[in-house]
């Protein structure tokens, strides 16, 4: 997981007019703070950024953005940027009471730190423009450019994905007359969808487990301290109980003092449980996220094939049309061919731009699956070392007991 | 089915637990084999006499293949422990219930499959003779034990006994319950041997050494006690004196529900006339240091009752984190399938083994958690058990309670049958020679008080009995939770 500690990714491409240090640029992502009242409040984050390259106004930039800019951002680069997976955001939050709790604010800052690091280290989403006025322009312009966007380019995972099916179904255009829809037919790449369709449903149902498994740890750290208070009373009210018959369980009471300590445990396990969610269930929620981002870039490489599928039609026809007008050597000749020359160009630039899409993708995937294995790979070292420290000190705590008991009462074991 | 052999010693309230933790065990891998079943306390007599040793608790998931507890040594217990010593007192050295059989009734029953049980073999051996007894009893044959002890140990602690389940005959006969029942009824009976007054009875040498039925008469039920105490009513109420005073006899038991109604009627009505009329009834419950111990005693259930519950809420916890735990290692296996399947590139491999480890170990530790909690659960049943022994306090207090209402009654019945002699007597003197009809009545009135009188000596009697015996209940209550401890 890139914590905010992280040293900076640096870049591994060298810019020919680099400066004797290796370019470098690093965004840190902190200090929220709500702004605002009522129903129009909102969190404020303090945006850090550090560089060396030239582009860039100065060594060191601070401004304040919010989780709106940070979607405006997002959008700009993923219409500009089609056939890159484009780093998800964490969700915007329904429940109102929820969002400002300090967990989840905790929870956002950290995920939009990440965010903006993996654009930032992205080597071609780094050199966007978009991505120099987040860092760098001041609230105000930032505020005009977001309200200028709102509409445009919104679009939300669901519809994508809403998009993509319907992709897959659409009976295409009547303009073409055609019955079967568009698709590409590369079996590599439809071992791709597929792949990336079920990978989708089980880190779905691993997050859900590991959700469940955070709420688990708190639930058992609630129990054992509710159950040492009872056992306190217990101890408590059998102290001086009928004369000796309880002189044996009497002494359980001292016992049952020392099982305050059991507080400890309950803290341990409410630690680990906060520690599970942030290290072990977000990663989780994230490779979710960024599989989504990856089918959205999917529908985008469908769109684009689509178009390409389209206007090269278009252009076969009209070409076949200009034919016909050159044999009969009409007037209208003259225009045709200037229609059919511009339409050519415009189906070579689809066809461009699919096959730009296609690349981008496959470039892609290998970083993905790489990141992926990084990330994951820390995630699991996180849980393991977590459950780990957790059950040992459970396994100290109780063990330490044991000693105390054999010594107030040697007849109650043996 | 690994969760019989680690419910060996489950009571009657567990078996929801243990189908749970079976139907859970289900739900594991069938890659990963079962951890092999546990080898422990070879005779299950032993194994309840066995303290809770936390050392148990503590074994490292390292040493054992695939999770499994390691071998428990059955702890032997030490002669000097106090336990051993009231178990050395008692005048039986060895019960054991076993062998399991089911038997068919000799009458055909109308309900398809009824008419058969299990019977257990009985095994007991005393401390004096050295003779073993061997018999077969079944589960009938124990609640009749329950009851004639009851009876005849009125205002005594007396241990409960293992519920009756109201199944159909399927379930009777699964292995899991029947071993239930089976360990439940040896813990029963050994407890009764421990126990200084009960253990030396007439009723349990009976059902352990008298071969055949067992002789003691057996308790009627519901039904037949309804279809009495309708048949009686009626002559209570609307008929002469005679048929409606309680007899001596019967004012040494309690009420019986069905039977006395009358009685039971009276009863209530004095009790209500305790609570709330103006005059204090002529014997009461003066002993302060019962009392006082009857308040703690409440209080100790209250604690307990609180106990057991949050005990239960822990181990549901822990329940829970261990399947959930074990369905996260599940969705990483899959995951780990399809990364294997499909795999394009490398770091999907390398990946695919992470996953595959963490899965492997979220199993294990899913599996580890659910060993903790049938352990957990085998060392917070005292609690339970406890609950249960409270029972048995209840049981005394009441008897107590119940006497000293009969004798209450019978007082306040005898001063209204001397008012309205009196008054009879006083209406009949005004006509000259006496009134016949009514001289008649007092007559009759004078043999009820003259019936009612032994009844409410009787009464008192019992009642003294038992006030007087509650000093030494203290020794069976040690005698009874030592036995748990």
């Amino acid at each position: 997981m890139i914590s905010p500690q992280r040293s900076p990714p640096g870049s591994s491409s060298q810019s020919p007019r680099s400066p004797s240090a290796p370019p470098f640029l690093s965004v840190t992502v902190t200090d929220p703070v709500k702004l605002g009242n009522g129903v129009q409040a909102y969190i404020s984050y303090r945006v850090i950024t550090k560089t060396n390259l030239p582009e860039y106004q100065g060594p060191e930039k601070i401004v304040i953005r919010r989780y709106s800019d940070f979607v405006w951002l997002h959008d700009r680069l993923a219409e500009k940027y089609k056939g890159i997976f484009i780093p998800p955001l964490p969700e915007k939050s329904a429940v109102e009471k929820f969002r400002f709790s300090a967990e989840f604010i905790e929870m956002r800052r950290q995920a939009l730190d990440i965010f903006i690091n993996r654009i930032a280290s992205h080597p071609q989403l780094k050199q966007s423009e978009d991505l120099r006025t987040f860092l760098q322009e001041d609230e105000e312009t930032m505020e005009r450019a977001r309200f200028q966007e709102t509409g445009i380019f919104k679009k939300k995972p669901a519809d994508l994905i809403q998009i993509f099916k319907d992709v897959q179904s659409k009976v295409s255009d009547v303009v073409l007359g055609k019955e079967k829809p568009v698709e590409e037919s590369n079996p590599e790449y439809e071992k791709l969808k597929h792949y990336i369709f079920e990978l989708e449903d089980h880190l779905a149902e691993a997050q859900k487990q590991a959700y469940r498994l955070v709420k688990r740890h708190r639930e058992l750290g609630q129990s054992l301290s509710d159950f040492g208070k009872a056992i306190k009373l217990l101890g408590a009210c059998e102290g001086d109980s009928i004369g000796k018959v309880f002189s044996d369980l009497g002494s359980k009471s001292e016992l049952l003092s020392i099982k305050l300590q059991k507080e400890n445990d309950r803290n341990q396990l409410v630690m680990q449980a906060h520690n599970l969610l942030m290290n072990f269930e977000e990663p989780l929620k994230d490779y979710v996220r960024a599989v989504q981002s990856i089918k959205a870039t999917m529908v985008d490489r469908a769109n684009a094939f689509r178009q390409q599928c389209e206007l090269a039609e278009t252009t076969k026809l009209k070409e076949i049309n200009l034919d016909k007008l050159m044999l009969m050597r009409s007037e209208k000749a003259m225009e045709a061919e200037i229609e059919y020359k511009e339409l050519k160009a415009e189906s070579e630039e689809a066809t461009r731009r699919f096959e730009t899409i296609v690349k981008l993708m496959s470039e892609e995937m290998v970083r993905f699956q790489e990141q992926k294995t990084a990330d994951l790979g820390l995630a699991f070292h996180e849980f393991a070392k977590g459950q780990a420290k957790l059950a040992n000190e459970i396994a100290d705590a109780w063990r330490s007991l044991i000693p105390k008991i054999d010594a107030c009462s040697p007849s109650l074991c043996s | 089915m690994e969760s019989l052999v680690l419910s060996d010693v489950a009571s009657d309230y567990r078996s929801s637990m243990s189908s749970s933790l079976s139907a859970a065990a289900d739900d594991c891998d069938p890659l990963l084999s079962p951890p092999p079943p546990l080898s422990t306390a070879a005779s299950s007599s032993s194994s309840f006499l066995d303290p809770p040793s936390y050392a148990d608790v503590v074994f490292s998931p390292l040493d054992s293949q695939n999770g499994a507890a390691p071998d428990r040594p059955p702890l032997r217990r030490d002669s000097s422990s106090p336990r051993s010593d009231r178990a050395a007192a008692s005048e039986y050295a060895k019960i054991t219930v076993s062998d399991p059989e089911k038997e068919q009734d000799a009458v055909n029953s109308l309900v398809p499959g009824g008419g058969t049980y299990m019977t257990y073999l009985v095994t007991s051996r005393t401390r004096a003779g050295g003779a073993e007894f061997h018999v077969r009893r079944r589960f009938r044959d124990v609640v009749t034990l329950a009851d004639r002890l009851a009876e005849a140990y009125r205002g005594y602690f007396i241990p409960p006994r293992p519920d009756k389940n109201v199944v159909e005959s399927q379930v009777m006969q699964k292995h899991e319950f029947v071993e239930q029942r089976r360990s439940a009824i040896e813990k029963y009976l050994w407890r009764l041997a421990v126990h200084p007054v009960i253990g030396k009875s007439e009723e349990l040498r009976a059902f352990l050494q008298a071969q055949g039925k067992l002789p003691l008469p057996t308790s009627t039920d519901m039904a037949s006690r309804m279809l009495d105490g309708a048949v009686r009513l009626p002559k209570q109420l609307f008929g002469e004196g005679l048929a409606g005073y309680v007899t001596p006899q019967d004012a040494v038991q309690p009420a019986k529900w069905g039977r006395d109604l009358l009685r039971i009627f009276k009863e209530l009505k004095q009790s209500m006339a305790n609570d709330w009329g103006a005059a204090k009834p002529p014997v009461v419950e003066e002993d302060k240091e019962f009392l006082e111990r009857k308040e703690k005693m409440q209080d100790l259930e209250q604690q307990l009752s609180t106990a057991s519950q949050q005990a239960e809420a822990l181990v549901k916890a822990q329940q829970d984190i261990g399947e959930t735990m074990g369905q996260l290692g599940l969705a990483f296996i899959k995951l780990t399938k399809l990364e294997n399947v499909e795999s394009i590139y490398n770091s999907q491999r390398v990946r695919a083994t992470d996953a595959k480890n963490v899965a492997t170990a979220a199993v294990k530790a899913s599996r580890l958690y659910r060993e903790l909690n049938v352990q957990t659960v085998k060392h917070l049943d005292t609690l339970h058990e406890y609950l249960g022994l409270m029972l048995a306090v209840h049981g005394a207090f009441s008897d107590r309670a119940s006497a000293l209402l009969t004798v209450q009654t019978l007082m306040s019945d005898l001063s209204s049958l001397h008012t309205r002699i009196d008054k009879l007597e006083a209406a009949s003197s005004k006509i000259f020679g006496g009134d016949r009809s009514r001289m008649r009545k007092v007559e009759e009135l004078k043999e009820t008080i003259r019936v009612t009188e032994d009844a409410k000596c009787c009464a008192l009697r019992e009642y003294g009995r038992i006030k007087s015996d509650f000093p030494f209940l203290g020794f069976y209550w040690q005698a009874l939770e030592s036995k748990n401890l």
